[in-house]
C-alpha cells in the first residue's frame, strides 16, 4: 500500500473523455441564455471516479442512477464508475468550463456549455493530489472529518490509540512507507483479526480486514472533505417517490470486499470468482439488508444486475434507489434490497480490472424450495 | 420556458496517439442516453432537443449493458407510486412485491417504514441446485460459458519476464558484466519460477552460470515459499536441490532466500534483500545485499564453512517507462572467513569493487 494509491490506471495512461473528445478538443454544447439545462452524467469509464463540478454554476441534482430524486443543490459531486447523476443548470449568458478531475487528480475531463460556439472559459488547474487517510485504512476512530481531516497531515497521531500486531504491520502501517510511520509497535488494532469477518478466510488474497470500518455515506469522497464548497454525499439523496417496497428486511448480511493490493487481488469475501462454488442465494421477493465492508484501501462502485437498491442512509420510505454504490475505503455501506427478479445476476465491482481479477460473484434468486414466496 | 438536453458521458480511455479518440472505448461500462426533461423537477416540459450535439438517442429510458439485461429506468416523469421496483425486470414468473400503502409524499416526512425498520433474522436460504439459464439453455453449453466466465475473472495465468540486473561492470583486473533475470508463470497462488543469474569477465569463460527452476506457491499475504532445482553450467556443473521462501518483508524490503543441497551432499545457504527507494516518481536507488553462508567446507570450491561471501551494491535507476529503466550503481564483493582465506592462498584477492551500468527491464 502506498499512500498515493488512489487510482489504479492514472492520466499518465488515460487521456480523459467527454463523449469521446479530448482535452484538446473541448467537446461543447451549446445553450439558449436564461433557459434551465439538464445535464446527464453517466460515468462510463473503466477505471476512474471523477469529481465533477462547473465552475460558476450550482448543480442541482435531480435524478441517481436513472431514478428521481428530491433536488439538492451543490458545487461537486464525485461520480463513481456506472453512476450516474441528472443535473440541472442554470448558465448565464457565457461560456463555462465542465470539470472532471480524476479522483487521484492526475487528470481532467473537459467541456465546455456555452451560448454560443468557439466561447470557451478558464479551465482550472488540477487541485492538489489527495492521500489515502487512517479513515481510508478503516482504522479511524473519531468522527467524519468535517475540513480538512481528510488531509493525512492533520491526523493526529497521537491521539489515536493505534497499534501494529506483526500483521498490521503487514497490512499497510509498515508496508504503508513513510505517511503511516509513526505508530507504536504492539497494541490493540489487529489489522487482520479474523473476528471482524468471521466468513472472510484469511488466505493470501486478504491483505486486511478494516478493524473499525466507518459508515462514510456522509463524506463527500476521497479528497473533497476540502474543497470549500458544498460537494455532494450520499446522505444528500433522498428519492423523490416513496419506495415501492417499504417492508423491514427479513434478514440481514454482510459482505466483505477485500484485496491483496502487492498480489492485484481482489474479490467478495476473500474468495475470487474463479474459486467461488456457489451463488449468494437469495428467495424471490425477499427483502435483504446489506451492508458491504470495504477491506482494502481504495474505492469500489459496487454494482448489482436486474435490481435496485435503497441506501440506508436515514430517509425511511423515500431512500434513494441505486444499481451501484460507491464504497470507501474503509469504509461501509448498507443497502435494503427487494430481490423480485428470478434468476442469476451478476453482482461485482465495476472498476474493470478488479471485476477481471475476481472481484465478483453471482446472487442467484429463486422462489422458495416449497414454492412459496418469501 | 425552455428546456434543453444534454448527456454528457465521462469516458476514460487509453491514449493511441488520437487526440479525439471515438467514444466510448469496447470497454465502456454504460451508454449515454438522454431523455424528455422531468416535470417533477420543474425543468419544463417541451423537451426540445439539445442545441448543436451529437445525435442522441433521446427517448433512451434502458442502460443496455455489455452482455447482460440492463436496468431498465421507469420514466420518471409518470408518477409510480406503487410500481414494483424495477419493473419488467423480473423474470418468468416473478410477482411484484407487497407495494406499501399511501402515496407519494412530498413534504420532508420519511416516513417510519422501509429503510427505518430494523431487520429480521430469517436464515439464508439454500443455493440452487441449478444454474438458471441451464432451464432455457443448453446445460453443458452453460457450463463451458460459466467455466470460462470464472477463469476470466480471477483464473487468468500471467507470464512476465524480469531483468532486475543487466550490466556492464568495470573493475580492476578486467571489465565483465552481470545479469540476473527471473521468469514466471502462473497465477496468483501457484506459479513457475524460472532464474537466470550470470556473472564474468569479458574474454573469458563464465566464472557463473547458474539456473533454478522452481514451483512458487503463495504461502499468506506477503510470503511465497519454493522449491525446485539449481543447476550450476559454470564454474562446475553442479545441481542442487532448492528450498526457499520469498517475498515482501515489512518496510517493503524484498527478500529472497534458499538452501540448496548439492548432489555431493553439501548445503548451502543464501539470503537477498533489496529494497527500492523512490527519490522522486522516476528515479529510484536500490540498495541490495546478498550474503551466502556454507555448511562445510568445500575445499575444491574454495568455500570455507560459515559466512562465505557477501556483496553489497547500490543501483540509481531512472524509469523511463517502468519497463524500461537505465541504471548506474557500485556493487563490493567480499569473501569471508576461510572462504577468503582460500581466495589469498589461490593468489587471488577476495574482495571486488565494481562500478556497473546496466538497464533494468520487465515485460
Amino acid at each position: 500500500m502506498d499512500p498515493a494509491d488512489i487510482s489504479d490506471v492514472t492520466g499518465s495512461t488515460y487521456t480523459y473523455l467527454v463523449n469521446g473528445h479530448g482535452p484538446e478538443t473541448n467537446w461543447t454544447a451549446l445553450f439558449r441564455p436564461g433557459e434551465r439545462v439538464r445535464l446527464r452524467l453517466i460515468n462510463a469509464a473503466a477505471m476512474t471516479n471523477f469529481n465533477v463540478r462547473i465552475p460558476g454554476l450550482k448543480l442541482s441534482v435531480v435524478q441517481a442512477d436513472g431514478l428521481a430524486v428530491r433536488p439538492v443543490t451543490v458545487d461537486e459531486l464525485q461520480i463513481a464508475v456506472a453512476e450516474t447523476y441528472d443535473l440541472i443548470v442554470e448558465p448565464e449568458d457565457r461560456a463555462y468550463t465542465f470539470v472532471g478531475e480524476a479522483v487521484d487528480r492526475s487528470g481532467m475531463a473537459r467541456a465546455t456549455l456555452a451560448p454560443r460556439p468557439g466561447l470557451v472559459a478558464p479551465v482550472p488547474p488540477l487541485r492538489r493530489r489527495p492521500l489515502v487517510s487512517h479513515r481510508d485504512m478503516g482504522m479511524d476512530h473519531g468522527p467524519a472529518p468535517v475540513q480538512g481531516g481528510m488531509d493525512h497531515g492533520a491526523m493526529d497521531h497521537g491521539a489515536m490509540n493505534h497499534g501494529a500486531t506483526a500483521q498490521g504491520g503487514h497490512a499497510g502501517m509498515a508496508h504503508g512507507g513513510q505517511a503511516m510511520a509513526g505508530m507504536a509497535p504492539g497494541g490493540s488494532m489487529k489489522m487482520r483479526d479474523p473476528a471482524n469477518a468471521p466468513q472472510v478466510p484469511l488466505n493470501p488474497g486478504v491483505q486486511m480486514i478494516a478493524p473499525m470500518p466507518a459508515d462514510r455515506t456522509d463524506e463527500p469522497g476521497q479528497g473533497l472533505a476540502d474543497v470549500g464548497h458544498k460537494v455532494l454525499v450520499y446522505r444528500d439523496l433522498m428519492a423523490r417517490d416513496r419506495n415501492p417496497d417499504v417492508r423491514a428486511p427479513a434478514r440481514e448480511m454482510e459482505i466483505h470486499l477485500t484485496a491483496n493490493m502487492e498480489r492485484y487481488m481482489w474479490s467478495f469475501d476473500g474468495v475470487k470468482l474463479n474459486a467461488v462454488t456457489a451463488p449468494i442465494p437469495f428467495r424471490e421477493n425477499e427483502r435483504v439488508r446489506v451492508t458491504l465492508v470495504n477491506d482494502t484501501m481504495m474505492a469500489h462502485p459496487i454494482h448489482l444486475h436486474g435490481h435496485f437498491f435503497e441506501l440506508v442512509t436515514g430517509h425511511g420510505e423515500y431512500a434513494p434507489r441505486k444499481h451501484t454504490v460507491n464504497v470507501l475505503p474503509g469504509g461501509k455501506v448498507t443497502f435494503d434490497v427487494t430481490m423480485d427478479a428470478r434468476g442469476d445476476w451478476a453482482f461485482h465491482c465495476h472498476m474493470l480490472y478488479h471485476m477481471h481479477a475476481g472481484m465478483m460473484q453471482v446472487v442467484s434468486v429463486r422462489p422458495d424450495e416449497d414454492g412459496e414466496r418469501a | 420556458m425552455a428546456a434543453a438536453i444534454f448527456a454528457l458521458a465521462l469516458a476514460a480511455q487509453h491514449v493511441h496517439g488520437a487526440p479525439a479518440a471515438p467514444p466510448a472505448a469496447a470497454g465502456s461500462p454504460l451508454l449515454r442516453m438522454a431523455r424528455p426533461a422531468d416535470p417533477q423537477a420543474q425543468v419544463g416540459d417541451e423537451g426540445h432537443a439539445g442545441h448543436g450535439m451529437p445525435a442522441q438517442g433521446h427517448q433512451g429510458h434502458s442502460m443496455p449493458a455489455q452482455g447482460h439485461r440492463g436496468h431498465p429506468m421507469p420514466a420518471p416523469s409518470a408518477p409510480q407510486p406503487a410500481a414494483p421496483p424495477a419493473a419488467g425486470q423480473a423474470g418468468p414468473g416473478a410477482a411484484a412485491p407487497p407495494a406499501g400503502s399511501g402515496h407519494v409524499h412530498q413534504g420532508m416526512d420519511h416516513g417510519s417504514g422501509g429503510t427505518a425498520l430494523p431487520a429480521g433474522d430469517a436464515p439464508p436460504p439454500p443455493p440452487p441446485a441449478n444454474a438458471y439459464a441451464d432451464g432455457f439453455f443448453d446445460p453443458a453449453a452453460m457450463a463451458a460459458a460459466r467455466a470460462r466466465l470464472h477463469s476470466e475473472h480471477g483464473g487468468q495465468k500471467f507470464l512476465t519476464v524480469t531483468f532486475n540486473l543487466a550490466e556492464y561492470q568495470a573493475r580492476a583486473g578486467g571489465d565483465g558484466y552481470l545479469f540476473d533475470g527471473e521468469l514466471w508463470y502462473g497465477g496468483d497462488i501457484n506459479r513457475l519460477v524460472v532464474r537466470a543469474e550470470g556473472e564474468g569477465s569479458f574474454g573469458e569463460a563464465a566464472e557463473e552460470l547458474e539456473f533454478q527452476a522452481l514451483y512458487s506457491r503463495a504461502l499468506d499475504a506477503y510470503w511465497n515459499w519454493q522449491a525446485g532445482i539449481r543447476v550450476d553450467a559454470q564454474p562446475n556443473g553442479r545441481a542442487y536441490a532448492v528450498v526457499g521462501v520469498e517475498g515482501l518483508a515489512p518496510y517493503w524490503f524484498d527478500v529472497e532466500s534458499a538452501l540448496f543441497l548439492s548432489e555431493r551432499g553439501d548445503l548451502f545457504a543464501r539470503v537477498q534483500a533489496s529494497y527500492d527507494q523512490r527519490l522522486t516518481n522516476r528515479l529510484i536507488l536500490q540498495p541490495l545485499v546478498e550474503l551466502n553462508a556454507a555448511a562445510q567446507d568445500v575445499r575444491r570450491d574454495g568455500i570455507g564453512s560459515g559466512l562465505s561471501d557477501v556483496e553489497l551494491g547500490l543501483r540509481l535507476r531512472y524509469e523511463i517507462r517502468r519497463e524500461f529503466a537505465p541504471y548506474v550503481g557500485i556493487s563490493h564483493e567480499r569473501a569471508l572467513g576461510d572462504t577468503a582465506d582460500f581466495a589469498r592462498a589461490a593468489g587471488e584477492d577476495p574482495s571486488v569493487t565494481s562500478f556497473a551500468i546496466g538497464l533494468r527491464t520487465w515485460f
